[in-house]
């Protein structure tokens, strides 16, 4: 166990290796209860939401979701996030946001609201009320299927729709971050375990397991998924962390979008670039200083022996010059230099995804 | 699971047994269970000299990297090319397929200040507690 977030959160149930490899050939279910979760209420929920976040929340149909980021006003990050629409017949939004920024988001957008007295919007942090677990993986829907009272056939990726399971009320949407199809449960507290223990009965027999933090990590790396904190940060831009597609700035005004729009349009100086290590070697791991021809050229945010490559992965942001698929960099782990070569991402993509 | 009664511990989780002048070192099941799956193993070449107290390699999990301690002055006369292939073996068999050097003790007497089988089993008893 780990204190994670004022959580205590297992790395691992039975190995992280057997646990990854569960997510890709089966299915394994995640307990999410950390994640935060903050509900947008009120007239003006969907102007305040597209002012303090940057992807385009008007283009959200009801029960729909999508990725995005929470700005501070420098260019830079508070928190990355999903942001879901209540389903028809049913106003506001819900977003998810990463349990250790839970408290700080929430008062950024707090202070954002007491800035201007035009908006008419409530902002509850619910995440004390809300448990979340999900289900990843090729037969995750197979194994869902079994337990609740609605066809998943209509729940698209990143939509979201009330359902029924072992008899109680939960909100489940098709996203994830895996790399693999599969679902999240918000549900109540009290209630969460009644769910977990539903899908674990209905998916022992296809091989669905408990998955730790640690499988987390290694899955939502090689699907390429940023975490905040390593790929994301207050001083990287969007446009640095290769996540411009969140960024709407055309559609609308949003806190920190001048400054974006700036490092846009000046080509920023750091790329996040993906790697793979030649040969077997030591893991590159987070903050390892990236060399080219003797010269520090940026970090490593994130490194890890990937277990469906077999090999080591990791993400580096880097200066722009040296950035590119093909080009070699060296990794300085522990004192000594690494041999690694820059590849496409994700460094690992389902096949029908 | 108790450790082998035949080796010496550390309180930094390796295993020593001394045959005759060379001493072979590994590390505990208790070590590579907290570790979790092993990825990668480094270790010195025949001929590199270990320093009681200070690390001679590197094992690492998915997890994270941890040093391994000499708890002895020597040289290094063998290491598990085995072991450095497949780093797994040190998750499925710690106490024999994967040893990891041999080393040519300079002095050992420095093995009586190590722990026995009892002692370090309540020592990592402890530890986990």
């Amino acid at each position: 166990m780990v204190s994670f977030a004022g959580w205590n959160m297992p790395i691992q149930y039975t190995g992280i290796l057997a646990e990854h490899r569960a997510v890709r050939t089966a299915a394994g279910l995640f307990d999410l209860g950390h994640m935060g979760q903050v509900s947008f209420a009120g007239p003006d929920a969907l102007a305040f939401l597209q002012w303090t976040t940057t992807n385009d929340v008007s283009a959200l149909e009801p029960g729909k979701a999508h990725y995005a980021l929470l700005p501070n006003e420098t260019g830079g990050v508070v928190d990355d996030i999903i942001v879901y629409r209540q389903p028809e017949g049913q106003d506001g939004y819900m977003v998810v946001v990463n349990a250790s920024n839970r408290e700080r988001d929430v008062a950024w957008w707090e202070e954002l609201r007491s800035r201007r007295d035009d908006f008419d919007v409530g902002i509850q942090d619910i995440s004390n009320e809300l448990g979340m677990l999900a289900v990843q993986g090729p037969v995750a829907e197979t194994i869902t299927s079994r337990t609740v009272d609605v066809d998943l056939s209509g729940i698209d990726n990143f939509s979201w729709r009330r359902a029924d399971v072992a008899g109680v009320s939960t909100m489940i949407a098709r996203t994830g971050y895996t790399g693999e199809d599969g679902f999240e449960f918000y549900a109540a507290n009290e209630d969460i375990g009644i769910i977990w223990d539903a899908l674990l009965k209905a998916g022992e027999q296809d091989g669905l397991v408990p998955v730790g933090l640690g499988a987390r990590d290694t899955l939502r790396l090689e699907a390429r998924m940023p975490l905040y904190g390593q790929e994301l940060g207050d001083d990287i831009s969007p446009y640095e962390a290769g996540l411009g597609w969140a960024v709407k700035l055309e559609a609308k005004e949003f806190i920190g979008r001048e400054p974006m729009a700036q490092i846009k349009a000046a080509k920023p100086p750091r790329r996040a670039v993906g790697f793979t290590t030649v040969g077997r070697t030591a893991a590159p791991r987070s903050h390892c200083p990236v060399i080219v021809d003797g010269k520090d050229v940026g970090y490593v945010t994130s490194g890890a022996f990937s277990p469906t490559l077999q090999k080591n992965v990791g993400l580096a942001l880097i200066s722009r010059e040296f950035a590119g698929v093909g080009k070699s960099l060296q990794i300085d782990v522990r004192g000594k230099l690494i041999d690694a070569e820059q590849v496409k991402t994700p460094f690992y993509k389902r096949d029908d995804g | 699971m108790a450790s082998p009664k035949d080796l010496k511990y550390t309180r930094t989780h390796e295993w020593v047994r001394l045959d005759g002048e060379t001493a072979v070192l590994g590390i505990t099941d208790n070590a590579q269970n907290e570790l979790g799956d092993i990825t990668y193993l480094e270790l010195p070449e025949p001929g590199d000299s270990v320093s009681s107290g200070e690390p001679f390699g590197v094992v690492e999990s998915v997890k994270a990297a941890s040093d391994v301690y000499s708890p002895i002055d020597g040289e290094v006369v063998e290491r598990n090319d085995e072991a450095v292939d497949a780093p797994e073996l040190i998750n499925q068999s710690p106490y024999e397929k994967a040893w990891l050097v041999k080393v040519k003790v300079s002095d050992p007497t420095q093995l009586d200040a190590l722990l026995s089988n009892d002692d370090y089993d309540q020592f990592a008893g402890e530890q986990i507690g």
